[in-house]
């Protein structure tokens, strides 16, 4: 995508008007122009990732969700969106302002340049990292720091203790998703998301979600445990802790940890798709003429979709359910499948050369 | 052998398995709720909404300034100040009613010995300030006015319970 699109910019009127010739100037606008082509949809669509929650959620209890502002309510977020950069952004008198405000900025940051290594076709990726799994996983540790800062710096108590449980569930469920990576790693014998995805090429059939059912769902648990979508949600849980972290935000503060939180949730379907749904390849390869981006936000929004159904029918776990759950449960099941794949692969000469 | 199969059973998340295929039945369900600002459900006769002061057919104000609306309201939300008009008849001269502690118990209704104030089917009279819930005669006449033939509906329609 790189390439072809210095091969394009020089051609259009901008890439007129800064010269044919490929400037550093030439390279930063063209890089940054490509960061927003991902970037604006991105946040559009959680805007609308929020709607959707917010209707599926509805659906599961028979109610008819938002549906007001605009037809059948899509507009919702961006009225939600508008009223909160209206608002006044509060600082507690005790709060350290500056790490206070670094924190949502670097919740959304985190949330936003994890996208950069998700190819959304053949060479579709802003940047095409070998190690993308591991930028993948190092980015989704690192959310732990805005969370960590937000609880510290608004010097409340309710924000403290959620910020604690955050931490120590993202890094918790970050283990069992680790091992989860391994195996598919191992079967695909490259950390590159692309190779990843090429790797399942061909129908439905060669995805790898089937010979990878278990790891896929101790994948899919970990995501809602990494993300602190219900049933994990203790570090926001509404009737102990009020808000969790996110009790002394208000105004645009609240909205980037809202956007960052969605985004977050969006990107961790979008690995799942790469990982276990073959990525932008269509489900028949007589589907492939529909282009491959295409493919890869339906199954994100498939991800999505059961990540939303979840929250609608499971209640909260307790905190030390939670921990059990991902220490005692997740964590020796991960690594007995990670030898039991090692080995079945081994035995049957699937290895990658 | 029991806790075997129960610890089976949780490793293939039957429970939530099945969960999940009835949240779907669900999600596909029709829904319950109505498309509540377009479409609004029924209201009962006795529902107790929007305070108005009524008039008679004459156009003279009902209300005598008995006060016992005033005296009877739990939430002390009603006053009312009362003098004797040019003509001799004893009439309010203010009826405040605070929008905001009233608890909308009807009391003042059941009170009222000629129908004057009345608690009339509108839920949606929610404002932008605090201010505009203090509503005082003017505005409650105003009620009046508009949701008179509502009301006289209503109180025909009750009459015969009470």
């Amino acid at each position: 995508m790189v390439e072809a699109f210095f091969e394009w910019f020089p051609t259009t009127w901008l890439g007129m008007f800064f010269g044919v010739e490929q400037t550093a100037l030439f390279y930063f606008i063209a890089i940054v122009a490509m960061i927003l082509v991902i970037v604006l949809p991105l946040l559009i669509a959680v805007a609308f990732t929020v709607y959707f929650d917010r209707k599926i959620w509805a659906a599961v209890q028979m109610r008819r969700g938002p549906n007001v502002v605009g037809p059948f309510g899509l507009l919702q977020s961006f009225a939600d969106g508008i009223k909160l950069f209206l608002k006044e952004t509060i600082i507690p008198s005790g709060a350290n302002k500056v790490i206070f405000l670094l924190a949502p900025m670097i919740t959304f940051t985190l949330a936003l340049i994890a996208w950069a290594v998700i190819p959304f076709g053949e060479g579709m990726a802003v940047a095409n990292l070998n190690v993308g799994v591991l930028y993948i996983l190092a980015i989704s540790s690192l959310g732990v720091y805005g969370i960590i800062m937000s609880g510290w710096a608004s010097n409340s108590r309710y924000a403290f203790l959620g910020s604690l449980r955050s931490a120590a569930q993202m890094v918790s469920y970050e283990v069992s998703i680790g091992f989860v990576l391994v195996c598919v790693l191992m079967a695909v014998g490259s950390l590159n998301l692309s190779d990843i995805v090429v790797a399942q090429q061909g129908s439905i059939l060669n995805w790898y979600i089937w010979p990878f059912l278990p790891i896929y769902v101790i994948f899919f648990i970990s995501t809602l445990a990494e993300t602190n979508r219900p049933p994990f949600d203790l570090p926001e849980a509404e009737a102990e802790l009020v808000a969790g972290y996110q009790v002394e935000y208000s105004s645009m503060a609240f909205a980037l940890f809202f956007l960052g939180e969605y985004a977050n949730i969006l990107l961790m379907s979008a690995v799942m798709a790469i990982l276990f749904l073959g990525g932008w390849y269509a489900p028949l390869e007589a589907l492939d003429f529909i282009p491959g981006w295409i493919w890869l936000l339906a199954k994100t929004a498939f991800g999505f979709w059961m990540i939303s159904m979840v929250k609608a029918f499971v209640p909260r776990y307790r905190y030390d359910q939670l921990m059990r759950l991902g220490w005692k449960v997740f964590l020796p099941i991960s690594l007995f499948l990670v030898i039991f794949y090692a080995g079945v692969m081994m035995y049957a000469g699937w290895l990658p050369k | 052998m029991s806790s075997l199969v129960a610890s089976a059973k949780s490793l293939l998340l039957l429970e939530f398995m099945s969960a999940f295929w009835l949240s779907i039945k669900y999600m596909v369900a029709p829904k319950v709720t109505i498309n509540y600002p377009y479409e609004k459900g029924p209201i009962s006769p006795r529902f107790r909404g929007e305070h108005a002061l009524r008039r008679y057919a004459n156009g003279e104000e009902r209300c005598i300034a008995c006060k016992l609306c005033e005296a009877i309201c739990p939430a002390q939300a009603i006053t009312i100040e009362a003098e004797p008009r040019d003509d001799g008849s004893r009439r309010t001269t203010r009826y405040d009613i605070d929008m905001t502690k009233c608890i909308y118990c009807g009391f003042c209704q059941e009170a009222c010995p000629v129908d004057a104030i009345v608690e009339g089917p509108n839920f949606e009279f929610a404002t932008e300030t605090r201010a505009e819930l203090m509503y005082d005669k003017n505005k409650l006449l105003a009620n009046g006015e508009r949701w008179e033939r509502e009301i006289a509906m209503n109180i025909a329609a009750d009459a015969q319970y009470r």
